[in-house]
């Protein structure tokens, strides 16, 4: 990157840093018109310079020029005025001016402040770029914050300093240049006396402020290592409770702080130090103007009205020449940013920009071998990993490296997918070197995973596809504003050098996959699930998640032919009593009371059981009939039971678990209010007191709770209330309530709840894995399996994959290399989270049932249980950094050489 | 079947039966009601342990895995409790247990059945006296089964 700021800006905005700077040049022109116009006003008409009769007039506005060979030409005869007439045109004009400037003022603002924006768009861009391109070894020195932190904060004032760069020293030379010259032509020794303040200001306070540049030096650096430690601290959070480290991080955290703090006071101190000074040499001047001026002019050798106007002139000196050197220090300052972020980003031995050129088209598939050769690796502090290994692995290969930890054999693995590049010798493929290889066809034709997983917060849909995201793929058409605004955006990124990607596209390339589109995709996306094991985890998310009805019609179309085949099923297999249906007109014994008088679904979070509660319309259903008194009752029967049943309990107690409807802090309240309102009828509650013991009715199950407290005329009563309920239901609660009906699907509930359209009988064994095993293979057979899984597929799995299980990420890993269909799939211990056996399990499935139908890439896994070389061509051992045996599993067993000895 | 229905239903259990009256319900409304139809499987040897069955209605048949095959060892009525030789001592089921009628079952969890013993020591002792019992009932028949052995050597 260009290591000097102004050139870097110069050459990236050349064009229109000279526009705006012919822009300003004009914005002079009125700018120095509006100085003279006082002295005319004051002048003439107020103080009746060459208005001496009554009645006298003055030419105003004539327009005439002395142009040479044609002579003078009159271009606008001018008007004649009075005094008065005079004053007021001359105001206006004045007026006009003001108008005129500010205007000017407005518009090279803005063209400024765009410019500026448009390059910290491009620097921002460039340094990501360079992210992108840095070598693997670099990432081992940096920490992700600092730079995130130089990118975001460290880089900021340059763009606004990029507006400003070549204009600004322009625009406030040039107004203090002309308040200058214009003093000096009133009374040339008052200008000087400006001129000389002027040039001691200039000389004096850029020396003062070296050191201001020096701290603002450091106070980067500080800031950088802070965001740097804050970084450390998020991510290693585990650790720092793990070993009671909490103490210690404050404490740094602290020191860094007070050094922080310690340079900023310094820095204030300084700054108000230089300010004090500057402005003082600043009002010095108007002294100087008002004693000496003053003194000339009651000799009479100024008039009063050149006294006016040359301290008017003054009053815009002292603005421009602080900008000026304020500007100045901004230059130092930006500039010294500038170097510094730019040094952390020259990184040698960057990846060239070819290499990872868009590459839209299909890469065809790698028909040659992969090979090392004469491959050395070693780490950063030069100890060798692996050492003159050459080998050859053909297209189609199945070939297991075997060895202990640390024997080489996952260093290879790295370097084949370039993680590690080699000390010396090289990988290469058809001869060209892999390094050389442009991406689109080693990041797509070469799969790797190993147990380090990455995931990028979004779905697990984006995810899992994210191996296939090489290039938009699709052209989006734009319509109307749209279509507008996407101009726009392009022409946008073009002017800061950005490129013209439309993340709209689609970019998975379904082709690679061996698909034609989104909608088959399942077609190989599932028997890769099920290979690694996920299906049935993949499948549990989607049940308990709420579906997206617009993106999932298929599945909630067939809703009720869902519930049906459930149903049946049910019956047939006798299970009847397994789930318990909602049926409108009798009450579901399973489900809560609060379940059973809303019968619907709460849209969460514009509805809660708080805000149903305290609604009037709910509480006046409930008011009918005596409903409220019997719930209350209920309520205060249930809080007596608990009581009884909890309150010699610590609060820390296991036994709370199976308290539903309160928590053990609840119980002493409780205590209170049964002994404030037992024996004393609804009344003797506050409004508040009612709320807390009905609350409780609303969360009884008999059924689990069996406290005895629902007889058949209770329910019949709740029944009741429910239907008075929906009938009147008012607009409010109608948005945010769903009532259940078994012809529709209930957006607002989970898939489970949907399918079910009832609740799982609470004192049947095993009901809820009886269920799910129905559940599945009840989806399986009305072909809804696929779609129940893409439902499962957007779940978030939130920062860095972290919502889903360590074991569920190494899977997944495993699935997202294999999606890609390479030629050359690298497994470097994938799976080390996994059992024993689910890990042997997943490499039969990967190894025999997954490639049956004709794609068949070679497969280098790196195996942590030796025992599985025999699902293998061919077996390589590594140890102690060299590749020791090679052969097939059959002549190395033969062997009796390491090999034998890492089987038994 | 209400708590306080189970409550007299496991006073009844002779492991329980010395145990105060508010305590057995707590134990009963922190376990699981569970029903099983016949021929359902309450646990399976092998499996590890995880919770102990008190019986409140219907019987069920204990059977053990032979090379020869399954066969029963013993039947179990209502009023008794199943598994807890098993949470007591951590070890994985050393038999199956198969209703062979419907059955209702209370069932208590280990962490629950454990925790209780911990703070009910009477009902630990009471334990205690059940399986010493129990044991000197085992070497009876031990040393019955023995001396009929060696009368049949001889």
């Amino acid at each position: 990157m260009e290591k000097s700021l102004g050139r870097y800006i110069w050459s990236n905005t050349r064009l229109q840093q000279i526009w705006i700077l012919c822009v300003v040049a004009v914005s002079m022109i009125p700018y120095f018109l509006s100085f003279d116009l006082p002295k005319q006003i004051v002048n003439g008409p107020i103080q009746g310079m060459g208005f001496d009769a009554p009645g006298a007039t003055q030419t105003f506005m004539r327009i005439q020029y002395d142009i040479p060979y044609i002579g003078n030409v009159v271009f606008f005869n001018g008007l004649e005025l009075t005094r008065f007439q005079m004053l007021m045109a001359l105001s206006l004009v004045f007026l006009l001016l003001v108008i005129i400037n500010g205007l000017f003022k407005l518009y090279i603002n803005t063209y400024k402040g765009r410019l500026g924006e448009r390059m910290l768009r491009r620097i921002r861009f460039e340094l990501i770029d360079r992210v992108l391109r840095f070598p693997p070894g670099q990432f081992k020195r940096v920490k992700s914050a600092e730079i995130a932190t130089m990118i975001k904060d460290e880089v900021e004032p340059m763009g606004g300093f990029t507006g400003d760069a070549f204009v600004q020293p322009a625009l406030l030379g040039g107004q203090a240049l002309t308040a200058l010259v214009f003093i000096i032509m009133q009374n040339f020794w008052l200008g000087m006396i400006a001129a000389a303040i002027v040039a001691i200001q200039g000389v004096v306070i850029p020396r003062m402020r070296k050191r201001l540049l020096e701290l603002g030096r450091q106070r980067q650096l500080t800031a950088r290592e802070l965001s740097g430690r804050v970084g450390e601290i998020v991510d290693g959070i585990g650790t720092i409770h793990g070993n009671d480290t909490s103490n210690f991080e404050r404490a740094d955290i602290a020191a860094r702080l007070g050094l922080i703090f310690s340079i900023r006071y310094d820095l204030y101190q300084w700054k108000f130090l230089v300010k004090f000074i500057n402005n003082f040499l600043a009002q010095v001047t108007p002294f100087l103007f008002y004693s000496i001026g003053g003194f000339l002019a009651l000799q009479g050798r100024l008039d009063i009205g050149q006294l006016v106007a040359v301290i008017n002139a003054y009053k815009d000196l002292p603005g421009p020449l602080k900008e000026l050197i304020d500007w100045d220090q901004a230059r130092q300052d930006v500039q010294v940013k500038y170097a510094q972020v730019v040094e952390q980003f020259n990184v040698e031995r960057l990846v060239d920009p070819r290499i990872q050129a868009l590459m839209p088209e299909a890469v065809s598939r790698l028909e040659h071998s992969l090979q090392a050769v004469n491959l050395t690796l070693s780490d950063d502090s030069g100890a060798p990993l692996l050492r003159h290994v050459s080998l050859e692995i053909n297209p189609s290969e199945t070939v297991a490296i075997v060895g202990s930890g640390g024997s080489g054999a996952e260093y290879l693995a790295e370097a084949f997918a370039r993680l590690i590049w080699p000390e010396q010798g090289r990988i290469t493929i058809d001869g060209k070197d892999i390094l050389e290889l442009p991406e689109s066809v080693t990041g797509r034709r070469i799969g790797y995973a190993a147990s380090d997983t990455y995931f990028f917060h979004g779905t697990l849909r984006d995810n899992l596809l994210y191996g296939l995201k090489h290039a938009p793929l699709t052209k989006v058409e734009y319509e109307g504003k749209s279509a507008a605004q996407y101009k726009w955006n392009i022409n946008e990124a073009r002017r800061a050098g950005n490129p013209e990607l439309d993340l709209n596209s689609d970019w998975v390339d379904y082709a690679s996959a061996g698909v034609t589109g989104p909608d088959d995709l399942f077609k190989v996306v599932r028997p890769v699930l099920d290979a690694v094991l996920i299906s049935q985890d993949i499948l549990d998310m989607a049940l308990r998640s709420t579906v997206n009805t617009a993106a999932h019609a298929d599945l909630t179309d067939r809703i009720v032919e869902l519930r049906q085949a459930l149903r049946k099923r049910l019956k047939k297999e006798d299970l009847d009593d397994l789930v318990v249906p909602f049926k409108l007109n009798a009450y579901n014994a399973q489900a809560t009371v609060g379940e059973n008088l809303l019968f619907g679904s709460m849209k969460r979070p514009m509805m809660t059981n708080r805000k149903l509660a305290a609604h009037p319309y709910f509480r006046a259903v409930l008011r009918e009939n005596d409903l409220l008194i019997d719930l209350y009752t209920m309520g205060l029967e249930i809080a007596e039971n608990a009581v009884e049943l909890f309150q010699d309990l610590p609060p820390d107690h296991p036994f709370f678990q199976q308290l539903t409807f309160m928590t053990a802090d609840d119980i002493p309240l409780y205590q209170q209010l049964l002994q404030k309102l037992k024996g004393h009828g609804i009344e003797a509650a506050s409004s508040d007191e009612r709320t807390s013991i009905i609350r409780l009715s609303f969360s009884y199950i008999e059924p689990r709770h069996r406290f005895g407290l629902l007889n058949d005329k209770l329910m019949a009563k709740i029944v009741d209330a429910r239907e008075r309920f929906h009938n009147d239901l008012p607009d409010d609660l109608k948005a945010v309530i769903e009532r259940y009906d078994p012809e529709q699907f209930i957006a607002s509930a989970s898939l489970m709840d949907n399918v079910l359209f009832g609740r799982i009988g609470f004192t049947q064994a095993d009901s809820s894995e009886r269920v799910n095993t129905i559940l599945r293979d009840i989806f399986d057979r009305l072909d809804l399996f696929e779609s129940v899984l893409s439902i499962g597929m957007d779940f978030d799995v939130g920062s860095g994959g972290k919502r889903l299980t360590n074991v569920q990420r190494q899977k997944l890993n495993v699935a997202r290399a294999l999606l890609k269909r390479a030629d050359y799939v690298i497994f470097n211990r994938p799976m080390p989270a996994l059992d024993q056996r689910v890990q042997d399990q997943i490499t039969h499935n990967i190894m025999e049932n997954l490639h049956e139908e004709g794609h068949a890439p070679a497969i280098i896994w790196v195996l942590s249980n030796t025992a599985l070389a025999n699902l293998f061509d061919r077996v390589i051992v590594f140890d102690k950094g060299t590749l020791v045996e090679d052969g097939t599993h059959a002549t190395l067993l033969k062997k009796n050489g390491i090999f034998k000895e890492l089987v038994s | 079947m209400l708590l306080k229905d189970e409550v007299e239903m496991l006073r009844r259990v002779p492991l329980f039966s010395g145990v105060a009256p508010a305590k057995l319900k707590l134990l009963a409304f922190t376990s699981d009601r569970v029903s099983y139809k016949a021929g359902q499987t309450l646990f399976r040897q092998g499996d590890p342990a995880d919770a102990a069955y008190v019986i409140l209605t219907g019987a069920a048949d204990i059977l053990s895995d032979t090379p020869s095959g399954e066969i029963k060892v013993a039947e179990i009525e209502h009023d008794s409790i199943v598994g807890e030789i098993a949470i007591l001592c951590d070890v994985s089921r050393t038999a199956t247990v198969r209703a062979n009628s419907a059955l209702e079952a209370l069932r208590i969890s280990k962490d629950h059945f454990l925790k209780l013993l911990s703070d009910y020591p009477e009902m630990t002792i009471e334990i205690m006296r059940v399986l010493a019992d129990r044991l000197s009932h085992t070497t009876t028949e031990l040393s019955e089964a023995r001396s009929k052995q060696k009368q049949a050597a001889k």
